[in-house]
C-alpha cells in the first residue's frame, strides 16, 4: 500500500481518523474545498445511506487521481434511481446508465472506445450494487475481468436488493431477514451455505488489483481507489455500504455498523494484487458478532424468544473462519 | 473492386472500410465468418484504429457497443437467432438511448426446436425494438446496405440492423463489388455524435423518466424513426451517385407495372420470386414482385402506392406470429386499408426449408384459381400428413411425448432412427 499514509491516527473510542490530526497531504479528498463533488447534493438517497457516502468518496478520489478525466457506467439500482430522477441529475461527471446487468460490459465498451481514440488520459469506472454486480451482472463482470479491460469496477454491497424492497441477493448473509427470506419456518432468514464471495472470485481472475473496504474507514477507501487507479487493466473494489432501510438499523448507525462488520471479522478488509492478498486491515479489538447483529432488525429474530444462539454461533463461526483465513487479528498471524 | 467472395467476407471488408472504432462480437452461426474476418483485419492492422472485443455473450456484445457508442466511437457488432434474443434487453436500450450502432443480423430460425438454418424469426421478433431494419436481397445489396446503414444510423442517431439471410447469403460465394476505402471515406464522414461522454462537457445519459415525460421521449423515438422514410431514399440516391449502382431505398418494385398479382417478400427469396415472375410474365400473366428493403420504419404510403392497382397480393414471409398469422401480411394489410386488393399470407421457408420455384409456381396457380382462402394463414409445402399424425397422437395419449422427436421418427430422418 504505497500510497497509504504510513501512520494512522485514531481518536480513542471512536476510531475515527480526524483530518485535524493529519498533515495536509494526508487529509481526505472530502476535506478539500476543491473536491469535485462528483455525486453532488440534492439526490434522493435515504438518510444514512452507506451507498451514497461510498460512491461520493470513491468518485471524488478517482476524480482527483485523474484530474477530472473520468467517465462512469452505472448499473440500475438504488444509486442510479436516487441520483437521476428526471430532469435532475446529481452527477457532475460524464455518466451513463444502461441496464441492470450490463454495467461492466458498458464500461468495457467505453474503455475500448478510449483506446481506439488513443485517449489514455480519460479513465473508466463501472459501478453498481450487489445485485447488479454479483447476480444479474456477474457474467459481464467476469468477462470484463478475464479480458483485463481497463476498468475500475466498484460494487457497493448492501447485501440485498434494496431498490425493489429488500429481497435476498447472492451477497445476503446467512440468517438475514429479507422480503424473500423471512424469519418463518425452521430455518429463519437467508440460508447458510449459499451466496458468493465476489472479491475472492475476482482474485481468481488474477486481475491486477482487488480490494475490499467499508464506509467506516474512508481514508482507507480513498487510498484503495488511488491504488486501483495506479494500475491499468481490470480492477475490482468491493465496498460494504450499510443500508438503514434494508438492514433495519438507525440512520445514525451506518458508520458504526460498517466498522463492526469489519471488527467482527464478518467482512474482511484486504487488498490483493495479481490474485495474491498483499495486505489486510487488522482487527484492532475483536468484537463478537452479536454486537453487530443486535443493531439490525434483519437479525432481530435471532434474539427473540427463544433466542437462536445456535444460529448466532454459526455466524460467529463464519467470522472466526474469516479471521483465521485472512489473518485478521494481529496475534493470529504471529 | 469486383472479386469472387463469400458474402460474409464481402460484408466484413465493407464494414472495415466504414472504419468502426469498436467491434464487439460473440460467435454464433451463421454470422461467424463476418466477425472472424474482422478479427483478422484488426489483428493485422488492416483495420485501424479499431478495438476488437471478444465478449462473453451477445448481451455483452450489445452492451459494449452501447458504451463505445456513448463514448463517441463508431460501434459495430453482428449476431443471429438466439444471440439476437439474448441481447434483446440491450437492443431496446440502444435504440431508447438513441445510439447509432450498426449490426449485421445473419437471419436464422429461433428454437425450440433448435435449428441453425435461415428464416426471419429472429429479426421479426425484434421488429418493435426501435431499431431500423433493412433487409438485403443479395450479397451485393448486403454490402451496399452496410455503407448506407452507418450513414443512416449516424444521421438519425438511431441503431440500424442489416438483415442478411443466413447461409443462403452469408455463405454463398459470388462476384461482389466491395467499395474502395476512398469511396467509402468520401461517402461516410467521421462519426459526429449528438451526445457523448466527455469530461470537458459532462452529461448524464440514461436518467430515469417517469410518467411526466416518458410518453414524449417515446414519441421522439417514433418520430425519429419515421424520418428514416425520407432519409433512406435520399441516402440510396446519394449512394447511386457515389458508387454508380442502385441499391437500398425503401422498396424494390419488380415488373409491377399493370400487375394483377404482386408477390411481396423480404430478403433473398426475392431472387426466386423474380425468376418466377419472369416465367409467368412470359406466359402472359400480369404479375410482379415487391421487395421491402426497409421494414422498420414500415413505408405504409409507398407500399400502398405500389400495391394499390393490383387485384391480389401474395405475401411470402419467412416468419409468422403464432396465434395470429403473417407479420409482413398484417403490415401490408394496414397499408392497403380501404383498397380492393385481397391479401394472402403465406408462410414459407421456415428453418431453412428451400422456397423453390416450383413451390411458388404452384402457390400462384392456387391463388389464381381461387383455391387459397384469403384471410387464412397458408403454409407453403406443409406436410399435412405429418402434422395430422402428431395431432392424432395428442388425442390418443396423455403422454404423447415431444413433438419434434415424434415427427422426426415418423419422417424416418437419419438421426431419429432407432438403433
Amino acid at each position: 500500500m504505497a500510497s497509504r499514509p504510513p501512520v494512522k491516527f485514531f481518536q480513542v473510542g471512536s476510531f475515527a481518523a480526524g483530518n485535524r490530526l493529519l498533515s495536509e497531504d494526508e487529509r481526505t479528498v472530502q476535506s478539500d474545498r476543491d473536491r469535485s463533488n462528483a455525486l453532488t447534493k440534492g439526490h434522493r438517497a435515504c438518510q444514512g445511506c452507506g451507498e451514497a457516502l461510498g460512491a461520493r468518496y470513491v468518485l471524488d478520489a478517482a476524480m482527483r487521481v485523474t484530474q477530472g478525466r473520468l467517465v462512469a457506467a452505472n448499473a440500475t439500482g438504488c444509486l442510479e434511481v436516487f441520483s437521476t430522477p428526471y430532469p435532475e441529475s446529481s452527477w457532475r461527471l460524464p455518466w451513463l446508465h444502461s441496464l441492470f446487468g450490463n454495467a461492466p460490459a458498458v464500461a468495457a465498451g467505453m474503455a475500448a472506445a478510449l483506446r481506439a481514440k488513443g485517449r489514455t488520459d480519460v479513465r473508466v469506472i463501472g459501478q453498481g450494487g450487489d445485485g447488479g454486480t454479483l447476480d444479474i451482472g456477474f457474467a459481464c463482470l467476469s468477462g470484463m475481468f478475464e479480458r483485463d479491460d481497463d476498468v475500475l469496477y466498484v460494487c457497493y454491497d448492501n447485501e440485498a436488493y434494496m431498490n425493489t424492497g429488500v429481497q435476498r441477493s447472492g451477497a445476503t448473509p446467512p440468517a438475514a431477514r429479507t422480503a424473500t427470506t423471512k424469519p418463518v419456518g425452521d430455518e429463519p432468514g437467508a440460508a447458510f451455505g449459499q451466496g458468493k464471495n465476489a472479491p475472492l472470485i475476482a482474485m481468481a481472475h488474477e486481475i491486477p488489483y482487488v480490494a475490499t473496504a467499508t464506509v467506516a474507514e474512508l481514508h482507507d477507501l480513498e487510498a484503495k481507489v488511488e491504488r486501483a487507479m495506479s494500475f491499468r487493466g481490470a480492477r475490482y473494489l468491493h465496498v460494504l455500504v450499510p443500508c438503514p432501510l434494508g438492514w433495519g438499523a438507525r440512520s445514525a448507525d451506518t458508520i458504526r455498523l460498517a466498522r463492526l462488520a469489519k471488527e467482527t471479522g464478518l467482512f474482511p478488509v484486504f487488498e490483493a494484487e495479481g490474485g495474491e492478498v498483499v495486505s489486510v486491515s487488522k482487527i484492532r479489538r475483536p468484537v463478537p458478532v452479536e454486537e453487530y447483529l443486535r443493531l439490525q432488525r434483519r437479525f432481530a429474530h435471532l434474539f427473540a424468544d427463544p433466542p437462536r444462539t445456535d444460529v448466532v454461533g454459526r455466524l460467529q463461526a463464519i467470522a472466526d473462519r474469516n479471521i483465521r483465513r485472512f489473518g485478521l487479528v494481529e496475534e493470529a498471524t504471529e | 473492386m469486383r472479386d469472387q467472395l463469400e458474402g460474409s467476407l464481402g460484408i466484413a471488408r465493407t464494414v472495415a472500410r466504414c472504419r468502426p472504432e469498436v467491434v464487439s462480437a460473440y460467435p454464433i452461426s451463421p454470422q461467424t465468418h463476418i466477425v472472424e474476418a474482422l478479427s483478422d483485419m484488426v489483428r493485422t492492422g488492416e483495420l485501424a484504429p479499431c478495438e476488437y472485443m471478444l465478449v462473453e455473450s451477445e448481451f455483452a456484445a450489445m452492451s459494449a457497443a452501447i458504451g463505445a457508442s456513448a463514448m463517441g466511437a463508431r460501434a459495430y457488432t453482428a449476431t443471429a437467432s438466439q444471440g439476437l434474443l439474448y441481447m434483446a434487453e440491450a437492443l431496446f436500450n440502444a435504440s431508447g438511448l438513441g445510439l447509432p450502432i450498426v449490426m449485421t443480423l445473419a437471419n436464422r430460425a429461433i428454437g425450440a426446436p433448435i435449428n441453425i438454418w435461415n428464416d426471419h424469426s429472429d429479426a421479426m421478433s425484434q421488429r418493435d425494438s426501435g431499431w431500423i431494419q433493412l433487409y438485403a436481397e443479395s450479397n451485393q445489396a448486403a454490402i451496399d446496405l452496410h455503407v448506407q446503414a452507418f450513414a443512416l444510423a449516424e444521421e438519425l442517431s438511431l441503431p440500424v440492423m442489416v438483415c442478411v439471410d443466413g447461409f443462403v447469403l452469408t455463405h454463398a460465394v459470388e462476384p461482389l463489388d466491395v467499395p474502395e476505402q476512398q469511396e467509402v471515406d468520401a461517402f461516410l464522414p467521421p462519426y459526429e455524435p449528438r451526445q457523448v461522454l466527455d469530461p470537458e462537457d459532462p452529461v448524464t445519459i440514461g436518467a430515469m423518466v417517469g410518467p411526466e415525460a416518458f410518453t414524449e421521449v417515446r414519441y421522439l423515438a417514433h418520430a425519429k424513426q419515421m424520418q428514416a422514410l425520407d432519409l433512406v431514399p435520399e441516402i440510396a440516391s446519394r449512394f447511386t451517385q457515389a458508387f454508380g449502382r442502385a441499391s437500398g431505398g425503401l422498396l424494390h418494385r419488380y415488373r409491377t407495372e399493370g400487375a394483377e398479382t404482386i408477390v411481396v417478400a423480404l430478403g433473398s427469396v426475392l431472387g426466386t420470386v423474380e425468376d418466377v415472375v419472369d416465367g409467368l410474365r412470359e406466359s402472359g400473366e400480369r404479375i410482379g414482385a415487391l421487395g421491402i428493403t426497409c421494414f422498420r420504419p414500415f413505408p405504409l404510403e409507398e407500399v400502398r402506392a405500389a400495391l394499390a392497382e393490383a387485384r391480389r397480393v401474395v405475401v411470402v414471409e419467412r416468419a409468422f406470429a403464432v396465434g395470429i398469422g403473417g407479420i409482413v401480411g398484417q403490415n401490408v394489410r394496414l397499408a392497403l386499408d380501404g383498397l380492393p386488393p385481397i391479401v394472402h399470407d403465406v408462410v414459407a421457408g421456415l428453418g431453412g426449408r428451400a422456397v423453390t420455384r416450383r413451390s411458388l409456381e404452384s402457390l400462384l396457380a392456387d391463388v389464381r384459381a381461387g383455391r387459397l382462402e384469403p384471410g387464412r394463414l397458408h403454409f407453403l409445402d406443409l406436410d399435412t400428413h405429418l402434422v395430422e399424425r402428431e395431432l392424432q397422437r395428442l388425442q390418443e395419449r396423455r403422454r404423447s411425448g415431444p413433438h419434434a422427436e415424434n415427427i422426426l421418427r415418423d419422417l424416418g430422418a437419419v438421426a431419429a432412427r432407432p438403433y
